[in-house]
C-alpha cells in the first residue's frame, strides 16, 4: 500500500495539520512502511466477527441529576491564547 | 540505608514509629534529585514548595495521632490494636512523582508537547486527588513521550529522559521519567500511564515494579485521553508490596468517569501473602511470545522465573493466544484512530499555543503543525487515515473486529491458567537515538504489552534479572480483568525468593 504525494496532502488536510514539504514525503515514505506491514490483518477471515470498540459491557450509565457549581470561567479563559469579554476570542469567521 | 532509599511501606513504618519526620523525608528526595537528576532528567516541574507544604500538613496529622495514641494508652505499635485513624493511611507524608499526563490544580501539565507548554489545569485528576487525600508529597510532574506517544521518552518536546542504569540508553516509555525518577530513587514511587505499555515498558527498562490496571478499575478524570478504549492510569515503585498500596489508594469508581467501574476494591495489600505460597496456582506462558529476535539474556531470565515459580509450586503450562501476531497492527490502527479523534481539541483556541491569525482555519492548520511533534503528527495522520472515507472498513473496523480476537484468545486461555508470565519486552534498554529514525522498530518494542490494553486485562513487569551489560530485564505477570489480586500474589511470591529488586544503579 503506497501512499501518494496527493493523499498524505489530504490527510493532512482532514487532519488540520500544516506540513513542511519535508514532512510530506516523510510522513509519505514511513506511513507507506507502516500501513505495508499492517496488511497481514486482511489475512483473516472476520465477516462474522463483531467489532469491539470497548472492553467493558454495553450498558447505560445513570447518575443523580444535580447541579454542581462548575469551574470558574476566569480559570477556563486563563489557559486561553486570546480570550474577551468572557469568551474564547478566535479570528473572525465571517467577512 | 539513606531515606530517599526507602520503599513506601518502608517509610510509612518509620514515619509513623516517629523515627523521622515527613519534612525531613520529603527533604532528602529533593536533595536526591538536586544530586542526580542533572545526569538522569526523570523531571519536567519539580514543586519543592508544595511539597514541604504538604509534608508539614502530614508531619501535624502524625504528631496529633501520636499524642492521641499516647492518650489511648497504645503501645509503640501504631497500626495494630485495630486504631483507625489517619496514620493508617499508608501514603501519609510519602513523596511521590505524578507523570505530566495527568492534570494537577495550579501546577502546569505539558503532556511532553509544545502545545500544552503554558497549561495550568483548574483542576486535579482523580487519581492525583485522591494521593492527596491520602496525604501524600507530590515531588513534581514527569519527563514523557508527547502525549505519551512512544516507547523510549524520546519524544518529549522538552528533553530526553536518561536510564539511570545506563545514562547512555532510554529508560522505555512513555512513563520513563516516572520510572527512572523510581528506580533512581528520586521518588519513592510514582503514577504513570499505560495505553500500549508505558507503564509495564519503562519499568521493565529501568529494573523497577509498573503495575497496569484492569481497564476500568482507576478512574481517567484528568488523564489527558491519547486513546480512551485503551489508557488506565498505573503505578511505578520499588517493590510490588508497594504497587498494592499505591493501587489499593487510586481504585475504584469515580462519577466524573462513567468507565471507572462500580465494583468494590479489593484490600490488595491484605491479599499478598498467602501461607500456601504459590501451591495449586496456574501459571500459563504464551508459546507465541517466544519469538524470534528477543534477546538471548532476556529470554535466559524469563525461562529462569518461570522454573522459579514452578519451584514455589506453581502449576506451569503452556497456552495459546494464537492472534499475538496481529496485536501490533490492531493497537497501531485503534490506538491512533482515536488519539485524532482526542487531539482535534488542540485547535489553538482553548489552549496555550496558538500560532497565526490568519483566518481560522489556517490558525487550526499552523498551530497543531508547530505544536505537535513528529511522532503525535505521525499518529494523527495514520488514524485520520484508517478513519477516512474508504478506508474505514480496510484499517479501523478490520482492527476492530481483530480485536474482539485478541480479546476472545486471552478470555479462553484464562479459562484453563490463573496468571499469564512472559517478557514485559523483547530487549533490554536500547541506546538513546538507536530507533528514532524507524518508527516501525520503536513500535515493535511494544510487542508483548500491547495485547493486554486490547483485551482490557491487567499486566504487572517486575525485575528478574540482567543481561550481560548490566541492564535489567523485566518479567510480565498478567491477569484477566480485575484479576489484579492474584497478579500482585504472584508477583509479589517471586520477588520474596528472589532479590533482583533490592539492587539499584550506582548513580
Amino acid at each position: 500500500m503506497r501512499l501518494s504525494r496527493e493523499e498524505v496532502e489530504h490527510i493532512a488536510g482532514l487532519a488540520r495539520l500544516a506540513l513542511s514539504d519535508e514532512e510530506v514525503a516523510l510522513y509519505q515514505e514511513q506511513l507507506s512502511t507502516i500501513l505495508e506491514y499492517f496488511e497481514r490483518l486482511q489475512e483473516l477471515d472476520t465477516k462474522t466477527i463483531p467489532p469491539t470498540a470497548s472492553v467493558l459491557p454495553l450498558r447505560s450509565v445513570m447518575r443523580a441529576d444535580e447541579p454542581r457549581p462548575p469551574l470558574p470561567r476566569e480559570d477556563i479563559l486563563a489557559n486561553a491564547p486570546a480570550a474577551d469579554e468572557g469568551c474564547f476570542k478566535v479570528p473572525a469567521v465571517l467577512e | 540505608m539513606k531515606l530517599h532509599q526507602l520503599t513506601i511501606h518502608e517509610a510509612h513504618d518509620r514515619l509513623t514509629a516517629g523515627e523521622f519526620t515527613a519534612v525531613e523525608l520529603t527533604k532528602a528526595v529533593l536533595e536526591r534529585i538536586l544530586a542526580v537528576d542533572n545526569d538522569v532528567k526523570a523531571y519536567l516541574t519539580l514543586t519543592p514548595e508544595e511539597a514541604l507544604a504538604q509534608a508539614r500538613a502530614a508531619d501535624r496529622v502524625l504528631s496529633v495521632s501520636k499524642d492521641e495514641r499516647h492518650a489511648a494508652g497504645k503501645g509503640a505499635s501504631p497500626l495494630e490494636g485495630g486504631l483507625r485513624g489517619v496514620e493508617d493511611t499508608p501514603l501519609l507524608g510519602i513523596p511521590l512523582a505524578i507523570k505530566d499526563v495527568l492534570c494537577t490544580e495550579g501546577i502546569p501539565t505539558t503532556c511532553g508537547s509544545r502545545i500544552l507548554e503554558d497549561f495550568v489545569p483548574p483542576y486535579d485528576a482523580t487519581a492525583v486527588a485522591r494521593l492527596k487525600a491520602a496525604g501524600a508529597v507530590i515531588l513534581g510532574k514527569t519527563n514523557l513521550d508527547e502525549f505519551a506517544m512512544g516507547s523510549s521518552t524520546e519524544n518529549s518536546a522538552f528533553f530526553t529522559t536518561h536510564n539511570p542504569w545506563n545514562l547512555n540508553r532510554v529508560p522505555g516509555g512513555s512513563s520513563g521519567g516516572s520510572a527512572a525518577a523510581v528506580a533512581a530513587d528520586e521518588c519513592l514511587g510514582a503514577l504513570g500511564t499505560d495505553t500500549g505499555g508505558s507503564v509495564r515498558q519503562p519499568a521493565g527498562l529501568c529494573g523497577v515494579v509498573g503495575l497496569k490496571p484492569s481497564y476500568g478499575r482507576v478512574s481517567r478524570y484528568g488523564l489527558v485521553a491519547f486513546a480512551s478504549s485503551l489508557d488506565q492510569i498505573g503505578v511505578l515503585t520499588k517493590d510490588v508490596a508497594d504497587a498494592a498500596l499505591l493501587l489499593g489508594v487510586i481504585a475504584g469508581h469515580d462519577p466524573c468517569d462513567s468507565t471507572s467501574m462500580a465494583v468494590p476494591v479489593p484490600d490488595y495489600s491484605g491479599g499478598l501473602q498467602d501461607g500456601n505460597g504459590l501451591a495449586g496456582v496456574r501459571v500459563g506462558v504464551p508459546r507465541e511470545y517466544l519469538i524470534k529476535g528477543m534477546q538471548p539474556g532476556v529470554e535466559a531470565a524469563v525461562c529462569a522465573a518461570v522454573d522459579q515459580l514452578a519451584d514455589l509450586g506453581a502449576e506451569v503450562q503452556e497456552v495459546s493466544l494464537p492472534h499475538t501476531d496481529y496485536a501490533l497492527p490492531v493497537y497501531y490502527l485503534i490506538a491512533p484512530a482515536e488519539a485524532s479523534a482526542n487531539l482535534a481539541r488542540y485547535d489553538g483556541v482553548r489552549y496555550s499555543l496558538r500560532v497565526g491569525d490568519d483566518g481560522l482555519d489556517e490558525m487550526y492548520r499552523a498551530t497543531r503543525g508547530q505544536g505537535f511533534g513528529p511522532e503525535v503528527k505521525r499518529r494523527i495522520m495514520l488514524g485520520t487515515y484508517a478513519l477516512s472515507a474508504g478506508y474505514y472498513d480496510a484499517y479501523y473496523l478490520k482492527a476492530q473486529k481483530v480485536r474482539t480476537l485478541i480479546k476472545a484468545d486471552f478470555d479462553a486461555a484464562f479459562e484453563q491458567v490463573d496468571v499469564i508470565v512472559a517478557p514485559t519486552s523483547p530487549t533490554t534498554a536500547f541506546r538513546i537515538g538507536e530507533k528514532t529514525d524507524d518508527p516501525l522498530q520503536m513500535y515493535l518494542s511494544d510487542v508483548f504489552t500491547l495485547s493486554m490494553n486490547l483485551a482490557g486485562i491487567c499486566g504487572l513487569s517486575l525485575p528478574c534479572g540482567f543481561d550481560a551489560g548490566g541492564l535489567p530485564i523485566g518479567l510480565q505477570v498478567m491477569g484477566p480483568a480485575l484479576g489484579e489480586e492474584r497478579m500482585l500474589r504472584v508477583a509479589y511470591a517471586y520477588e520474596q525468593a528472589t532479590d533482583w529488586h533490592t539492587r539499584r544503579p550506582s548513580l
